[in-house]
């Protein structure tokens, strides 16, 4: 390839940087104020040239948004001139620890209580009380288990620590 | 990874296998949904569904790799006859009530979370992968169900009876869970799969543990159900496939 294949106005190949800066503006489709890089559903970013290949691992074995999340990658790469090829991986296994601490905060002003490592009752992400109680551990997502906050009555999801 | 030509095909028959047992429970689960007793159950088991329908489709993909005949996951799926399933017999029993689909949710996740922990160690790395997903995903539904088994079992007498009656039921098809064969020996001499048979004493101990707890006796049923893994199954597949089936096959490579 020469540089009369590329006349005037070409875009620059692609760099790992930009790629990863275009994927943080990509949401998740059920929980959209966080990105699927916050969440660490991306997880390696490989350019050679124009070449570029983005590696996807899903959170959940039958998370229904999987394919939701690859059609918008490519939609958001195409959006930007970029052709990327996906790969999927399951190891190692997603794990909530991936999250990213501004996307805790993010999920918390929004309803959803982050996932706790350590034992004990969930603070309701509405009025801070511990007096909450587990409801179930199967939610409207996969990633959720479904609590109740006994002091100001409110139900909230969690999203489960796995 | 680089498989021997008879590895290749013994792979593959052993991904169907427990590819088939997550498809077939995970639609039997999915029977539920808009039925279920309370909404957190209908939640539940939809969720679980859910996830033995993404492990099946994960197994299948790979097997369809493996195999290399230019088969898709949803061929595996959709256009093999009951014969050519491997499932467990127990998987395909019909969800009865509430009882019965617990129990047999039980007596299989008690077995699915000893299974996919040793299979993580897998020597094929995709295998390995999606066990260990899988295993993350086998640990609640574990809990969950060993939950109800203590809540039926030791909650009402009109619950304790049904509980019973459903592990009278359904104990005859427990057996094979931990039942290897020619095929699981072979591989796991290769180290691609666990040693089947050495999971048994934990999984019966643990079994025998929580229904002790839940007040529930041990059925002195001498029948074993075998050969699930050689294509015989009970009558209620053959229905269940009908329904899973109807549309890929009634309208072939239809999308939507």
């Amino acid at each position: 390839m020469s540089a009369a294949d590329f006349p005037e106005g070409a875009p620059p190949a692609p760099s790992e940087a930009g790629v990863w800066e275009l994927l943080e503006a990509v949401p998740d489709p059920e929980i959209p104020v966080v990105s699927i890089v916050d969440l660490g559903i991306v997880r390696k970013v490989e350019c050679a040239g124009a070449a570029v290949t983005v590696t996807l691992t899903p959170t959940y074995s039958g998370c229904p948004a999987t394919r939701a999340i690859e059609q918008s990658v490519r939609e958001q790469l195409q959006t930007h001139g970029i052709e990327a090829a996906l790969k999927t991986t399951f190891s190692p296994p997603w794990t909530t620890d991936w999250i990213r601490p501004a996307a805790r905060e993010r999920l918390k002003a929004y309803g959803i209580s982050p996932p706790e490592r350590r034992r004990g009752p969930l603070p309701c992400p509405f009025c801070e009380s511990l007096e909450t109680q587990l409801q179930s551990e199967f939610g409207s997502t996969p990633c959720k288990a479904l609590h109740r906050c006994k002091s100001c009555l409110q139900p909230f999801e969690q999203f489960k620590c796995v | 990874m680089e498989l021997s030509d008879t590895q290749r095909p013994a792979l593959f028959s052993y991904l169907l296998r427990h590819a088939d047992d997550r498809l077939i429970l995970g639609h039997r689960l999915s029977e539920w949904c808009g039925h279920a007793p309370i909404l957190e159950e209908d939640l539940a088991l939809a969720n679980i569904a859910l996830d033995l329908i993404g492990q099946a489709s994960n197994l299948y993909q790979l097997a369809a790799a493996v195999e290399g005949a230019g088969r898709s996951e949803d061929d595996l799926a959709f256009l093999r006859n009951p014969d050519e399933f491997r499932n467990l017999q127990l998987v395909e029993q019909p969800n009865g009530d509430f009882a019965m689909t617990l129990m047999r949710q039980f007596l299989f996740d008690a077995y699915d979370v000893r299974f996919l922990e040793q299979l993580q160690q897998s020597s094929h790395p995709e295998l390995a992968g999606i066990a260990g997903k899988a295993f993350k995903e086998a640990q609640y539904h574990l809990r969950h169900s060993q939950q109800w088994i203590l809540r039926l079992g030791d909650g009402t007498p009109e619950s304790h009876e049904r509980a019973q009656q459903a592990l009278e039921e359904l104990w005859r098809f427990a057996h094979e869970l931990c039942e290897a064969d020619e095929l699981d020996r072979e591989l796991a001499a290769a180290g691609l799969v666990p040693d089947l048979a050495a999971l048994a004493d934990s999984w019966r101990q643990q079994v025998t543990e929580v229904l002790a707890a839940a007040t529930l006796a041990l059925p002195h049923d001498p029948y074993q159900a075998s050969g699930s893994r050689q294509g015989r199954h009970t009558e209620h597949l053959g229905y269940l496939l009908a329904e899973m089936q109807v549309l890929p096959r009634s309208y072939p490579g239809a999308q939507w």
